[in-house]
């Protein structure tokens, strides 16, 4: 007992002040792209042909889809005008498929918090049920670090459960493979009403890295309607968190 | 007479036509005789041929650091199994059934491994339709006071989707049916066509949390395929990375092991220094996981002299909290108590199985292919081989410690004399009609990756297998007579991909 309670004392309080206190990221994290489209010659598409899931568009202006971008930085290496390049800004949610295309000029379409009365009904306690649809079981591993107590999520009213009878929202995570459709809808299904649905990872969005894979569905949309989707393979905790508090409206 | 192999080396590639084809029954004889000569298998599958399909089996050897290749033709629609005489086989063949449409002879097991659509059939043969996910026949004992439990496909928490069948005498559990497939993403039939970033993703999300594992297998094969060496500060970098994944997962393996038998202190100390280890990972190249860090030729990132030395501290830190957060488990007898004699593998058993990684090791059995079939750094620097004995949680826990200690040393030294120079150099093409393995030992174990190319030098085709594929087996063995509370513990030592495994 008292070599537990020297480890406590040796370990400390270690819970981060986030949101109140900003949290540094690597140096070299991939988070928000900026775009200097007006640096790309005409007809270049060395950005596109570069990215292995066609995430970037270069017909109408330079464009790239947060929903299916992998945060590889293949396409920055491969343009030799320095029209792409990754910042260090981990947010990145939406609430709108749409809004994860982002282009040049355009002004950001972060996620937005809920309407009034859902916030009344989930604004300060939320609970998640967990369906892992496929993928490479990172997205989850990152969902889960949320619970330890350097995150701490149980401190904004946010938790995982293990039914969905106890659940107010569905957290899906993986493309959505040929197998587990069933489950996914089931799982949907026995959530009441009303819910939430968030979709976490390139995967969940559109399918990730196994995009157009026959045996995937390319993500939730088309299956389930969507409120959150959260970028990133996997997205940083820091990512899904920034998410969630915009959406409970919790974060100035 | 034609000799039973052809050899080549970890990294190493053959011409597919020097590879021995034996008719099925000088294939099945060579078999045995190697495996009762020391052999193992590494990696045992189907590939679509006009005249059939090809079965290629990969065998190690591992005091000559060998690997030895054969194949054989099935013509007919079925072929027949050999596992009663070798049961290593049996999820290797149940899976060339379901991907080429064949039936599956004398086989004591044979049920759909993935519920997927065929990868190829016999010429002129329709393939099969998959069945549909979890509609077989599980085994079953009939009695009273026998009861069947089915968990999953959706478990409690944030967990990869399968089913585990239950077969209960009171707490007493008989038998364990383990039935994956659900996060099947057809990603061997997206493996096939030219190498480039598209397969470089996809071997990194294989199994996310062995991003460089995986990672620097697919690179090996690029780098055999095109006979490029990379240079020696990259070999260091792709060590140190693949250590501090190991160290990621074994921290939150002991933490969640610790939480199962509800001792807290080090299930929440570990749940955060798991975290640390990762953004270790995420200091020297952005990704918590190492995606992107390992390429062909090289690592895309370097480690500058300054990174290297905050490294070098961070490990130093880390290694004191871990060590702390660990030695309260072995000082806790209530905590011992729980893990010793709970899901025992016994060594015959590890063996029949071919268990792979500190599963095995845990179970008696020496191997790591760090050690026997050395790549990259580890041909320079070795790392001592941690084994057990018991075979139980607590052997599993134990070697998974051990290793976490072996694997701190190796970061510090690699760090503290990193080689210079470059640390990524040009892939040429690709050579054509060849095969080319690649082995490494993930956190979980053996990561074994074969490539076959064309006449063009696109893959033909791409064979993974995942520690995983080889140790789910032994998950069910471990509960055999031991009690159904048991199974989130026993769960939790060998931590196994489901991912991995439904590729
Ligand atoms: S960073 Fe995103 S857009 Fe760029 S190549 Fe990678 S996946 Fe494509
Ligand atoms: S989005 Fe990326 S990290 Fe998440 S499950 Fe898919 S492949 Fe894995």
């Amino acid at each position: 007992m008292i070599k537990a309670v020297l480890a406590r004392i040796k370990q400390g309080h270690r819970t981060m002040a986030y949101p109140k206190k900003p949290l540094p990221l690597p140096e070299r994290f991939r988070g928000y792209p900026e775009l200097k489209g007006s640096l790309c010659p005409a007809d270049c598409r060395l950005c596109a042909d570069a990215c292995p899931v066609g995430a970037i568009g270069c017909d109408k202006g330079l464009s790239v889809d947060l929903g299916k971008c992998l945060f590889c930085a293949e396409c920055s290496a491969a343009c030799p005008h320095g029209a792409i390049s990754y910042s260090g800004d981990h947010s990145l949610a939406a609430n709108r498929r749409e809004d994860l295309v982002i282009r040049e000029g355009e002004e950001r379409r972060l996620a937005r918090a809920l309407d009034k009365k859902m916030l009344s009904i989930f604004g300060r306690s939320l609970k998640f049920r967990s369906v892992v649809a496929g993928g490479c079981g990172a997205c989850e591993a990152d969902s889960n670090v949320l619970s330890t107590i350097g995150w701490d999520l149980g401190r904004f009213g946010l938790q995982f459960v293990a039914s969905p009878r106890h659940a107010d929202a569905l957290w899906v995570t993986g493309p959505v493979t040929e197998n587990m459709r069933e489950a996914l809808l089931l799982t949907y299904q026995a959530i009441p009403a009303p819910k939430l649905v968030i979709a976490c990872g390139a995967c969940a969005i559109n399918g990730g890295p196994f995009i157009g894979s026959s045996e995937v569905h390319d993500g939730v949309d088309g299956l389930i309607p969507v409120d959150l989707y959260i970028p990133g393979c996997p997205p940083h905790p820091l990512t899904i968190l920034d998410g969630l508090l915009r959406l409970l409206d919790r974060l100035e | 007479m034609t000799p039973s192999m052809v050899f080549t080396q970890n990294g190493g590639t053959l011409s597919l036509r020097e590879i021995p084809q034996h008719a099925p029954d000088r294939f099945a004889q060579a078999l045995f005789s190697a495996l009762s000569g020391g052999w193992r298998v590494v990696s045992y599958f189907g590939v679509q041929a006009d005249d059939g399909v090809r079965l290629y089996c990969l065998l190690s050897f591992k005091s000559h650091a060998t690997i030895g290749v054969m194949s054989t033709l099935v013509t007919g629609k079925s072929f027949y199994s050999l596992t009663d005489e070798a049961p290593q086989l049996h999820l290797f063949e149940r899976e060339i059934a379901e991907q080429f449409s064949l039936s599956l002879e004398g086989h004591p097991w044979p049920k759909p491994v993935r519920f997927a659509p065929a990868l190829g059939s016999l010429p002129g043969v329709t393939p099969h339709r998959p069945p549909t996910i979890g509609i077989m026949d599980f085994y079953r004992v009939e009695g009273d006071e026998v009861h069947e439990v089915a968990v999953g496909p959706v478990h409690a928490g944030i967990i990869e989707p399968g089913h585990f069948r239950f077969q209960c005498f009171g707490e007493e559990v008989m038998h364990l049916e383990v039935s994956l497939g659900y996060q099947h993403r057809g990603v061997e039939r997206m493996m096939q066509g030219r190498p480039g970033e598209r397969m470089r993703k996809l071997a990194e999300t294989m199994a996310g949390d062995t991003t460089i594992g995986h990672g620097t297998a697919y690179a090996m094969i690029v780098e055999a395929l095109t006979s490029t060496a990379p240079p020696a500060r990259a070999q260091a970098v792709r060590g140190i990375a693949l250590e501090l994944e190991r160290l990621a997962n074994h921290t939150g393996d002991l933490g969640a092991i610790s939480g199962d038998v509800g001792y807290l202190p080090t299930a929440s100390f570990c749940g955060r220094i798991r975290g640390d280890f990762l953004n270790m990972t995420a200091g020297i190249c952005g990704s918590r996981f190492g995606r992107d860090l390992v390429v062909p030729g090289g690592v895309a990132f370097d480690l500058s002299a300054d990174g290297a030395s905050q490294l070098a501290d961070r490990i130093r830190t880390a290694r004191d909290e871990v060590t702390n957060a660990i030695d309260l488990l072995w000082d806790t007898p209530s905590v011992l108590a729980r893990l010793e004699g709970t899901g025992v593998v016994s060594e015959q058993t590890a063996l029949e199985l071919g268990l792979v990684g500190p599963a095995a090791r845990a179970s008696g059995l020496n191997r790591d292919i760090r050690r026997d079939h050395p790549f990259g750094i580890y041909s320079m620097s070795q790392i001592p081989v941690e084994t057990g004995k018991t075979g139980d949680v607590y052997a599993r826990t134990m070697v998974r410690w051990l290793e976490m200690e072996k694997s701190l040393d190796f970061i510090e030294e690699q760090l503290a004399q990193l080689p210079g120079g470059a640390t990524r150099r040009a892939v040429g093409e690709v050579s054509a009609e060849c095969l080319a393995v690649a082995l490494t030992e993930g956190w979980r174990g053996e990561v074994c990756h074969v490539a076959l190319t064309d006449a063009r030098g696109a893959f033909s085709r791409y064979k993974v297998t995942d520690p995983s594929f080889h140790n789910w087996s032994g998950l069910a063995m471990a509960l055999r007579g031991g009690q159904i509370s048991d199974f989130p513990l026993c769960n939790k030592s060998f931590n196994l991909s489901y991912c991995g495994v439904d590729l």
